[in-house]
Formats: C-alpha cells, sequence, structure tokens
C-alpha cells in the first residue's frame, strides 16, 4: 500500500464528496428528506430517552389521563388507555424503522445475488429459472401476497416481517440482473475472462461495485415501501399487535374513536407519511445524484 | 400488413403463454404455503368443539392425508372447472361468492381509473407544459405526499374530513338505508340503477362511490402525472417540436396533436400495473368505507384463514393483473407501431 492511500480520505475523495453534497444540496426537497430521515433515526434509535413519557410505549394504564386533547403536557393528547401519543409514536418509528432495515438486510444480498448470476449466465436454463420465480412473485400486487402469507402464518410483528422478506427479493433481483446483462459484454469483464479470473471474482469485484449505487438508492426509496406495507398489515390487523406501538396498529386501533377523539389516529398517520415522504424524497435526491436510470 | 398481423397474433400467444406459466407458478406457490403452514385445515373449517371423527372425516373427503402433489393435482383439476372449494365462512362454493362480489369491486376500480387518469391527463399535461411555474411546484409536492402516504391514512383522512368535519358526504356502504337497492343486473349497482331508471338511487350510489373511488386513485394520479410531465420535458426537447413551434404552430396544436402521443406511451405502460394495484388496493379500501366487494370478501377471508377463499381471491387477482398487462401492451403498440412486438418478451 502506498503513503498515499493510508490517509482515511485522500484530497480527491475529499473534494469529490464536496462536489456531490454541493450537487445534492442544491436541491430543497433532498434536503428535506435528508433531514427528516436524520430525525426520524434519531428519535427511534433515543425513543427511551426523548419521549416524554417513555413508559408508554408498552401495557401502561393512566386512567386519570385518558382521550386528553392535545394540549402542553401531552403534545399529541392521550389514547385510550392514558398513554403519551408522541412517546408512542417515537417508539412506533423504532418498530417500522427495525422491520424495514431487517428485511432489506436479509433481502437485499440474496437478490442481488441471484439477479447477478442470471445475468451473468444471460439465455442459460439458470437465468431462465430464476427470472421466471422473480415473475411469480410478481404476479400479484405486493401488498396482497404480503396479506396473504401473513394470515396464513398468523399475524405477528415477526411474521409479518417474513412475509415482506418473502416477496420483496425478486425486485433486488430484477435490479441486479438488468445492470449484469448490460455489462457483461463490456471490456472490463471480457479482459477479465481472458486473464482467466474465475467467475466468483467476476461476479464481485468487477459487476457488483457497478451495482452498488444503484441498489443503495433502491434501498433509500425501499424503506419508505416497507414502512408502508408494513403499516399497512398491521392497520388491517396482520401485523404488529396491540401494545406495540407500531404506527399502523396505532392508527387502526385510533379508529375506533375516530370523529371526537380525532388525535388517536391523525397524529400516527401524518408519522407515517413523514417518515415515508422523507424516505422517498431522500432516494430521488441520491436518485438525481448517481444519474441512476434503471429503478 | 399481413405480416404484421402474423407478428400480433404470434406476440398475444406468447403472452398468453407466459402469463399461463406465472398463474400456475402462483398458484403452487399459494397452494403449498396454504399447506405447509401450521394448522389443520379441516380442524380450521369444523371449529375448536368439533369432535375428532368429523374432523377424520373431513381430512379424508378434503383428501389432506394425501401427499401435497397429489392434492395439489386434485384441486388444480377441480379449480380449471371453476371450482375452488367451499368457504368455511359462507359455507359456500368460494367461486359463487366471487361472482357475487366482484362487480362492486369492478364498478370502484373502473370509476377511479376513469378519474386518474382524466386527472393526470390534465395535471400532467399542465405541469408538463408549464414546467417550474407555480402550478408545477405545487403539483410536485402533491405528488411526492400522493406517494408517500399509504392508501389507508388517505382513506382515514378522507372520512374524517369530509364526513365527520363538514358532514359532506355519506360514511359507508353502497347506498343510503332510506333508499331502496335497484334489482341486481350486473351486479354494479350504478350500471342497474341507470339500467333500471332509478335516479335517486344512482345519484345516492355515486355520492357514496366519490370518497372510496378518490382514495383509491390518489397514488396512481401522482404517479402517472409525474410520468406524464417528465414525458412532455423530455420531448419538448425534440427538434420536430422546435420546428414546429418555428413554423408557427399553435400552442394547443403541439400540446396535444404532436406532444401528447409520444409522451403519453409511459403512463399507459404502468397504467396496466396501477389498475391491478387499484385492485390490491381495495383490499384495503373496501374494508374501511364497507364496500360489500372482492377486496373486503378476500380481506375477511385472510382474517378467518378461509383458505380456500384466499386461493381463489390470489388467482383472480393474478389473472387480472396478468389480463391488464397484456391489454395495456396491445394499446402501447397500436398508438406506437416502431415497437416491435416480438422483441419486449416478457
Amino acid at each position: 500500500m502506498t503513503s498515499k492511500k493510508v490517509a482515511f480520505l485522500s484530497d480527491e475523495s475529499k473534494r469529490s464528496i464536496r462536489i456531490s453534497w454541493i450537487k445534492f444540496s442544491s436541491n430543497i426537497f433532498s434536503v428535506i428528506g435528508l433531514s427528516s430521515v436524520v430525525l426520524v433515526i434519531f428519535l427511534a434509535i433515543f425513543a427511551p430517552w426523548v419521549a416524554p413519557y417513555p413508559q408508554s410505549w408498552a401495557k401502561w394504564v393512566d386512567f386519570t389521563n385518558t382521550l386528553k386533547p392535545p394540549s402542553l403536557s401531552h403534545l399529541f393528547g392521550t389514547d385510550q388507555f392514558g398513554r403519551d401519543i408522541l412517546s408512542r409514536i417515537f417508539f412506533g418509528f423504532r418498530y417500522d424503522l427495525s422491520m424495514a432495515v431487517t428485511i432489506l438486510i436479509l433481502v437485499v444480498p440474496l437478490g442481488v445475488l441471484l439477479g447477478l448470476i442470471a445475468g451473468y449466465y444471460m439465455g442459460s436454463l439458470i437465468d431462465t429459472v430464476i427470472m421466471r420465480i422473480t415473475d411469480i412473485f410478481l404476479a400479484v400486487p405486493s401488498l396482497v401476497l404480503a396479506l396473504v402469507i401473513c394470515s396464513l402464518l398468523g399475524p405477528s410483528l415477526f411474521n409479518s416481517m417474513v412475509a415482506v422478506s418473502v416477496l420483496w427479493w425478486p425486485w433486488y433481483t430484477r435490479l441486479a440482473y438488468g445492470i449484469t446483462t448490460s455489462l457483461k459484454n463490456e471490456y472490463f469483464v471480457q479482459s477479465a475472462e481472458l486473464t482467466g479470473a474465475s467467475t466468483s471474482h467476476i461476479l464481485f469485484r468487477e459487476i457488483l461495485p457497478n451495482c452498488i449505487s444503484p441498489i443503495f438508492t433502491k434501498m433509500t426509496l425501499d424503506v419508505g415501501w416497507v414502512i408502508l406495507i408494513g403499516s399497512t398489515l398491521s392497520f388491517v390487523g396482520l401485523g404488529a399487535q396491540e401494545p406495540i406501538p407500531a404506527l399502523g396498529t396505532m392508527v387502526a386501533s385510533g379508529t375506533q374513536y375516530m370523529p371526537n377523539y380525532w388525535w388517536l389516529t391523525i397524529f400516527p398517520a401524518l408519522a407515517i407519511a413523514f417518515t415515508i415522504l422523507g424516505f422517498n424524497l431522500l432516494g430521488d435526491g441520491l436518485r438525481d445524484l448517481f444519474a441512476v436510470e434503471e429503478i | 400488413m399481413e405480416a404484421m398481423k402474423i407478428g400480433l397474433v404470434r406476440y398475444i400467444g406468447k403472452r398468453l403463454f407466459l402469463s399461463l406459466f406465472v398463474l400456475f407458478g402462483l398458484s403452487i406457490l399459494i397452494f403449498t404455503l396454504s399447506r405447509v403452514i401450521p394448522g389443520d385445515p379441516a380442524r380450521l373449517a369444523l371449529g375448536p368443539m368439533a369432535p375428532q371423527f368429523a374432523v377424520d372425516q373431513l381430512r379424508e373427503k378434503l383428501h389432506l392425508n394425501d401427499p401435497l402433489w397429489v392434492q395439489y393435482v386434485i384441486w388444480l383439476s377441480n379449480a380449471l372447472h371453476g371450482d375452488f372449494g367451499d368457504s368455511i365462512v359462507t359455507k359456500r362454493p368460494v367461486i359463487q361468492d366471487i361472482i357475487q362480489f366482484f362487480p362492486a369491486t369492478f364498478e370502484l376500480v373502473i370509476f377511479s381509473t376513469v378519474i386518474s387518469v382524466i386527472l393526470s391527463l390534465v395535471i400532467g399535461s399542465i405541469s408538463g407544459r408549464r414546467a417550474n411555474s407555480w402550478f408545477d411546484n405545487v403539483f410536485r409536492l402533491f405528488s411526492y405526499i400522493g406517494i408517500a402516504v399509504p392508501t389507508f391514512v388517505w382513506a382515514v383522512l378522507a372520512l374524517f374530513v369530509f364526513v365527520f368535519w363538514f358532514k359532506l358526504l355519506p360514511t359507508m356502504g353502497q347506498l343510503s338505508t332510506t333508499i331502496a337497492a335497484p334489482p341486481t343486473i350486473t351486479g354494479m349497482m350504478g350500471v342497474d340503477a341507470l339500467l333500471t331508471g332509478n335516479w335517486t338511487a344512482f345519484v345516492d350510489h355515486f355520492e357514496h362511490l366519490i370518497l372510496p373511488g378518490f382514495a383509491m386513485a390518489i397514488g396512481t394520479i401522482a404517479q402517472e402525472a409525474r410520468i406524464l410531465r417528465s414525458g412532455f420535458i423530455e420531448n419538448n426537447k425534440k427538434d420536430y417540436i422546435t420546428a414546429a413551434v418555428t413554423y408557427g404552430i399553435p400552442e394547443n396544436d403541439i400540446t396535444f396533436k404532436y406532444l401528447m402521443k409520444p409522451s403519453i406511451i409511459p403512463m399507459i405502460s404502468v397504467m396496466g400495473m396501477d389498475i391491478a394495484a387499484s385492485m390490491g388496493g381495495s383490499f384495503i379500501i373496501e374494508t374501511i368505507f364497507n364496500w360489500p366487494g372482492f377486496g373486503k370478501y378476500g380481506l375477511w377471508a385472510m382474517l378467518n384463514k378461509d383458505l380456500n377463499a384466499i386461493i381463489a381471491s390470489v388467482m383472480i387477482l393474478g389473472f387480472f393483473f396478468a389480463m391488464a398487462n397484456i391489454i395495456v401492451d396491445l394499446i402501447i403498440s397500436y398508438i406506437d407501431p416502431r415497437i416491435k412486438m416480438t422483441e419486449k418478451g416478457t
């Protein structure tokens, strides 16, 4: 290793990071997205310390404070058990985000690996098998497939994660497949083949680095989508169950108190919208930055 | 011309074959899932209080003691004859339930598709032609929010604002309780009311249709209008548009004759997906608005673990998804003959 590479970041890469940041921050939407994502992640991680009433996250009853409208002591009001809605929303960020992150960590490596293999062996039997299986998983709207799998496995937070993982990998397979098929005839891949590089070297060292920025962009966008599907599952009662403060569960249990005690429903619903919007704006910003066209 | 027709027939044939294959795979997937889950389908059907011998008899009748693939073959041959088994909740053949509930959903989906096509055409073309104007900026904000907010949140917000707050629209169901329902002819209540000339029922039904229709359409509008907008902006840079402008062709002619056609193709190509996604969304929307359709039935089946009904609902949905995509591809190849149909594999 040369001495030039010892520094954590060379001047060159510092410069390119600065240019990227200027490009990124010139779009107001991207900056809003980044700030809201940072805020949501911060609240999710530090929920027990930031939440004004941390005991509200689980089974907790305070009969003197049930169904209080928004006030200074309870900014978003309290629910039918006297739990603070704002605190529950912070913990809700925790559940929804950890669900999305777990699913993506499980799904992305598998989906990308299958896409790389199918793309590299384009036209062979293995390509046909993998890509036709992805077609099957994409043959009904993902929401419905998630509902079905959840209902068959039995409703719980864990099973809703399993359900979404089962149906989410094909998108990454398709993405990696598209990139691999367009790259496999490029000179750098061909020269690696000619010099006798192993298949795993070609797949992971030559082709995979070119997939990183589109995959990363798609993952950012998908955090929003996974939260959307997860909250819908818990809203209809097939995902996380009470008293877990998942945001969708909170909206669902609030609808019974709907016209008069609107704060039970409206604030968690707005929190869901805020989170998904943040990740979508950030994802769009990254897409513009990396000039990704595949997604 | 003759060669093109043969190409078209071959293309449709290929697409149909692929869709059949996908549906076949989907049925294997769902069937296997429904059989490997913990819990005995016969016990589920009879309930926890039923005596063991009754459960054993039902197991025998439903072929549950046979190997999985035998069960699948029996299910498949029945399904191909239109028999998806009985629902454990309604105690009726599943296919009969679906035939009864489907028209209401079809009506809702058609209504929301009409809304979303009209609105996305209007919004998309205005903000495409006037990029970065105030209208465009307002729309961009709307489209971000429209895509980001889940359907059920829209539905709940709509209920809150229009029903509880302003008291403008009726709450739930298809028809007010004070009005007699028109006789069932097509199953689509609005159409039935028109056919029988029952104007009061039609108006009342239409009022019930507005909220679920818009709640279903809103995400689609945001997406389709955005696609149309970027199509306009991209095509506006093309030489033939510059030429048309320099010839002094009126702006409306440029917009509708020269820009619309190439810009609308990407929008149509996502429409098939969107219509199918609306049907998926109907599972949520119909439950919230108490709309007695296929989606409410499907979700109800899922909440009750009604296996036969779940499998049938998914298969029907997959079928419509496939059909919608084929039809959309045909429309596109009609609008833009340059797209070679044989090359577009899947």
